[in-house]
This record gives C-alpha cells, structure tokens and sequence, in this order.
C-alpha cells in the first residue's frame, strides 16, 4: 500500500494546487463580468470556467483528503464525495424552507413579529381565495383531462400502425417552454376587436366568425378564461401521461389478454377488467404528478394574463406579493402554504 | 399486445381508431405550425389574414384602387358603376353586376375606393426569413405595421438571449451532474457517518417547491453581489436539481456490481480514479437520461430566470416573455422568436427522446 509519511513535497503541491483553484475561480468571476461587450465570447468563456472550477474544485478537494493522516483518510474522502452536494442542498433547499418559515411570521419587511397575520391573509384575502378556486379548477379539470386523454391515446395508439409516429407528436409540446407555449396559445386565441371588414387572424375566432358566431377575446371571458388557460396545460402535459401509460400498457403480460380472450371477454370487459387495474399504479403516479404541478402552476397565467380578469393562480399571487408588492412576509406565508399542501400528495407518491 | 398487432388488418374498428388518431395528433399540432408558418410570413400580411391563408384558397383580394372627385359629396347617396348607395353601406362593400366588390377606405374625407376581386391566392405570399433577422439583430429596424406607418425601433437582440441561455443551461446540466454523481457514489459505496439520515435528507428534499426557496436565496445572492450572474443560475438550478439528479444516479450506482470496485482498490486506484475511471464510464446511460430532463428543465426555465437574473443576462425565456408584455401585438416578432426558443429543446427531444421517457418514468417523483 501507499506510504504513511506524505513527503514536504506533497504538502506543497497540495498548497499550490489549491492557490491555483482559488485563483482560477475569483478571476474567472471577475474577468466573466468584464466580458459582457463579446458575447460569443463570453458564452465559451462561461462554459469553460463553470465546468473548469467544479472539475478543479472536486480534484483539489480530493487531494487534501488524500493527504490526510490515514485513519481519517475514507471517512475525509467520502466527506468530499458527498459533501459538495449535501451542503447544496442545505443552502437551497433546508434552511431557505425554515427561514421562509420565519419570514412567513414577520411583517412585509421581515423586521416586525406579526404572529399569523400572514396566513390570515392567505386563507381570508379575496384575491387568495379566487387563486385558490383557480387552483382546484386547474387541479381537477387539468388533471382529469390530461389523464383521461392520455390514456385514451395510449390505449389507441397502441393498436396503430404509426404508433410511434402519433405519440412523438403528442409528446411534442413537453418539450417547449411555457412562455412559448403561451405564444403559440395567445396567437389562438388573438383577437382583433370590434370594426367593418375586419379578418380575425386568431384560429379560434377565424373557426367561430366561419360558423357564424361572433369573434370574443376569449381570455378576458371571465371564469371561462380559467379554461382556455387550462387547455394549454392540457396541450402540454397529455404527452407526459400518455408515455407512462403507454409503457404500463406494454408491459401487461400476453397471457392475461389471450386467456381472456379464449374466455369470451370482449376489447371493453378486458380494458376496464384487466387494462385499467394493471395501470392502476402508472395511472396513480401520473395524476399526483400532474396534481403537484397545477398546484405550482406559474409560467402559463404570469404569460396568458398576468393573472388579472380573474385567472389568478397562488403560485403567481407568490410572485406579486414579493416582487410587486415587496411584502416577503406574506409571500413566504403563500409559500408555506404551498410546501404544506404538497406535501400530502407528494408523501403519499413515494411512498406508495 | 403483439397478438392484436398481428392481425393489421383493414376494419371499420381500426378505420375508426386511425382517423381518431389522425384528428387528435392535428389538433395537437396545428398550434406549433400556425406560429412556424407565421414566423416566415411578411408583418403587414400577418395583422391582414391569417396564418391558415398562405394555403391556395379563392379569396377577396385587393385589385385596384381608385379615388372620388374631390366634389363627391360623402353625405348623399353615391353612385359607382351602376350601384346606388351611401356611404356606410360602401364602407361595408358593396358588389358590382361585374362580381367585383367596391370598399370606401377610410373616413369620409378620404373619398378613396378599393376595388376587390375574388381570386386564387396562396403559396404566392411572400415567405422569408426577414422576422428572424429582426427578431435577433439588437440593431436599429424598420418595419411597416397594419395602418402602413413606418417605425422604427430598436431589435430585439434574441441573439444574445440565445448566448445567455447557452451559458446558463450547459453549465446548469453538466454541474449538477457531477455533484450528484459524486454524492451517489459515496452514498451507495462509502462508509461515513450520518451516510443513512443524509441519504433521507435528499429524498426528502425530492417534496420542497422550489418556491419556497426563491426569497431566501435571492437575499443570499443580492448580500454576495451574485445577482443577475450566471453563477447564481448554476447555483440555483444546480441546487434545485440535485435531489432528484442524486436519486435517480444512486438508483443506478448502487446496482453496479461490487466486483469491479474491489479490484480497482487492489489495483491500487483511490476512490477519485475508481469514480472517473470505472463509475462514470458505467453510468452514462443514467447520466444521459438525467441531463435530457435537466437540460429542457433549465432552458425552459422562466421562474428562476426571471428572480434571479431580472433585466440583465436575459435568457430566452424571459426575453419572449419581456417581448409578449412590451409587444403583444407584434406577431411577427413573437412568432418567431417564439420559434427560437424551441429549435433546441426540440432538436434535443427528437433526437434523444429515448433518453428523455426513461428518466421522465425513473424520475416522475420530483417535485
């Protein structure tokens, strides 16, 4: 095995690779900053520097703990294995929960206790209340949409010849932003006003004025805009339940259809008999996660509307009353709230 | 279900499900082609007709114009080619025995008539590339709107919100990836204590909306100067992907065979050349999988972007968000910075898609 005794050498390689590494990260911040007038430039610099500090970082971490007296020589190794991540997380996610539990008690500023007059406002405050109404709607209409076409499309799909093809363009909007998506949905939903000759370029009002009806500015439709926001969701999150339901589908075992089949059962007795309760947990595992996600719902409606003409959500309600009003004490109250509803349906998910 | 598969035979059953199909996946794409198609189109032609009418179709089309004599007396009933009426039954058109249509354009003093005529149109409307050029030189354009006013104003410089959002998304992937992987490795393979309770810290962490963290860590970022950087994004989606980068790599890590890390120890390697040589090797099926879902993550991002970057560094995100607040009607521009802003994730998710299903089912916990 190695050798105990570490050479004055070592020490010093140790000691330069470390000067090196403090070196390499507060001048590649400084000289990042300075960078702004090249762009292209600036990008690869970035890259290069963000990749470049980790990657030295975790090396010279590495090498300290090697040289270290070897009873504590594994323990100081799996230190630097797990601690960059560990301390991470403590800093983003742990202690921020606890300090906006603190914030959440004291006043706009954070300087004055005000017991629980924040929650008081998140469950009394009309405007909470109509965002916590929104909320359920995109909960439940949301969620049972997407679920239910997902897994119509799934089980569909499955007996198609272009399977592969119909649910690569389904899935399709996963993979685009909500601000994009809600580009593509306001430009459905555009609508021109009131006036003589006038050609609806939106493709909602173009449908309704071709059949007659008349040209509405649909997301200021109040409580149905609710639903036109919710159709994007639905556009985008179908493609997600239909994968894991159509995976869960494939891995029903040949037998259990067959032997149904020789039992008489016709294609609806073996679906809801046999297709739905094998799925059952896929199924599961698909609503919590789209549940959560209508619970957290933010880019769509900060996009559509803003959350204004009565399409207010609690996670942009968040948003305003810290960065519109500079209230912390009553956003960290809507974040808590948030963090306390989730976490039934999330708890109740893993460990299913 | 390969039994069924068999018999692809022509049925009215499977007829049905074909044309279902069909109808559904039009539905779901007609949107994303409406705004490619609108992308490529001409500003003036977009606020005139819609996106759907660069297809041939028999339409009105404007043939000619003319304007009255300046006595023509707007109040009276008027008389164009055999056709008497007033003026605000001009205004909404009118047609002539020849089948043309006559429009008063304007308001009274204009005295201007169009003349329409329907016609074979599409494939003819002038396609380019030019909304691109505007919507990402952050140089001066002009552009003429609906009403054939000039104006000039100042690009939209997607061009260096596609730069940010590269800088901030490579690196935003690729760290956490390391880190995490760092951690599953000493999570599934190490002995040190508190190894059980930390483990159970970050599964637990799985359960926190990042919403929760935004204000506290802004407030660190702000103290330390961090905010509107890069770094402060690597920070905070780094964080904010770890806990399921970490279970899913632990996940993987933990089921590869004990053999091959002991006889790298008696091979002499340390733990830092197992973990680059033998562990990451391994473990790029994992690690594919994962950064698929933390690259569309980050590049779609608006909420983090938006708190931690603010007006500087803007990513594309916020960019076409700023661009919708400023420029709603501005379709041109929308379109096709809207389309900027997919071609990668899509590129992405065509390409690798079957990287991106098997982390979306190991990963369908995160919070």
């Amino acid at each position: 095995m190695n050798q105990d005794k570490k050479s004055l050498g070592s020490y010093l390689i140790t000691l330069g690779l470390i000067i090196l590494a403090v070196v390499f990260l507060f001048g590649g911040f400084n000289l990042l900053q300075r960078m702004q007038d090249y762009k292209v430039l600036m990008t690869l610099f970035a890259v290069f520097w963000g990749l470049g500090s980790v990657a030295l970082l975790y090396y010279v971490l590495n090498d300290v703990a090697q040289n270290m007296p070897r009873k504590i020589r594994s323990v100081a190794v799996a230190l630097v294995f797990a601690g960059p991540a560990v301390l991470l997380l403590i800093w983003a996610l742990v202690l921020p929960t606890l300090r906006s539990l603190r914030l959440s008690f004291l006043d706009a500023t954070g300087s004055k206790f005000v017991l629980l007059d924040n929650y008081r406002f998140a469950f009394t405050d009309p405007i909470m209340l109509e965002s916590f109404r929104n909320n359920l709607l995109w909960m439940f209409f949301g969620t049972l949409t997407c679920v239910t076409l997902g897994l119509i499309i799934a089980v569909l799909a499955d007996k198609s010849k272009f399977e592969k093809v119909f649910k690569s363009l389904i899935f399709m909007p996963m993979a685009i932003s909500f601000v994009g998506a809600g580009v593509i949905w306001k430009f459905i939903y555009a609508y021109k006003g009131e006036g003589i000759n006038i050609t609806e370029i939106g493709l909602l009002n173009a449908i309704v004025t071709s059949l007659g009806g008349v040209a509405q500015p649909w997301l200021l439709v109040p409580f149905w805009n609710n639903f036109f926001l919710i159709v994007i969701m639905v556009w985008l999150q179908t493609g997600y339940a239909m994968v894991i339901i159509s995976s869960a589908i494939k891995s029903i075992p040949e037998e259990i259809n067959e032997a149904a089949h020789v039992d008489g059962a016709n294609a609806l007795v073996i679906f809801f008999r046999i297709t739905i309760p094998y799925i059952m947990p896929s199924i599961i595992t698909v609503t919590t996660t789209i549940l959560i996600f209508s619970l957290k719902l933010f880019d769509i409606v900060r996009v559509m509307t803003g959350g204004n003409f009565g399409t207010n959500v609690i996670a942009n309600e968040f948003y305003l009353r810290q960065f519109t009003y500079g209230n912390s004490g009553q956003a960290s109250a809507i974040a808590i709230v948030l963090l306390v509803v989730i976490i039934p349906v999330l708890a109740y998910k893993v460990l299913k | 279900m390969s039994k069924i598969k068999e018999e692809k035979k022509f049925s009215p059953a499977r007829f049905f499900i074909g044309f279902t199909l069909i109808f559904i996946v039009a539905i779901w794409t007609i949107p994303t082609f409406g705004v490619f198609v609108t992308s490529f189109r001409d500003s003036k032609d977009i606020y005139g007709s819609g996106w759907w009418s660069v297809l041939p179709h028999k339409d009105m089309v404007k043939t000619d114009e003319f304007e009255l004599p300046q006595d023509t007396d707007p109040d009276a009933p008027i008389t164009l080619e055999g056709v008497t009426a007033t003026f605000d039954e001009w205004r909404q058109g009118l047609y002539t025995e020849e089948g043309r249509q006559l429009r008063w354009y304007g308001n009274k003093r204009a005295r201007k008539i169009e003349v329409y005529e329907e016609k074979w149109i599409g494939f003819g409307s002038n396609l380019s590339f030019s909304n691109y050029r505007d919507v990402l030189s952050g140089g001066k354009i002009s552009y003429e709107d609906a009403e054939g006013n000039t104006i000039t104003r100042q690009g939209n410089n997607f061009a260096d919100a596609v730069l940010n959002s590269l800088a901030v998304t490579i690196p935003a992937t690729i760290i956490p990836i390391l880190i995490a992987a760092f951690a599953a490795y000493a999570f599934a393979w190490m002995e040190f204590p508190g190894r059980k309770p930390l483990f159970i810290m970050v599964v637990a962490l799985l359960v926190v909306p990042l919403q929760i963290a935004l204000i506290p860590i802004l407030r660190d970022f702000t103290n330390w100067g961090l905010y509107g950087t890069f770094v402060s994004m690597w920070l905070a989606h780094t964080s904010f992907g770890l806990p399921l980068a970490i279970y899913l790599l632990y996940n993987y890590i933990s089921t590869l065979p004990r053999d091959i890390f002991e006889s790298a120890y008696l091979d002499g390697a340390t733990p830092f050349t197992t973990f680059v040589r033998l562990v990451l090797p391994l473990s790029i099926p994992a690690l594919a999988s994962f950064s698929i879902f933390q690259f569309l993550w980050v590049w779609n991002d608006y909420l983090v972007a938006l708190i931690f970057l603010g007006d500087r560094n803007r990513v594309v995100t916020s960019a076409l968000a700023a661009m919708v607040g400023e420029k709603g009607q501005d379709w041109h521009l929308l379109t096709s910075g809207a389309f900027m802003s997919m071609i990668l994730p899509l590129v992405v998710f065509f390409g690798l898609q079957r990287f991106f299903v098997r982390g979306l089912m190991a990963g369908s916990v995160k919070g």
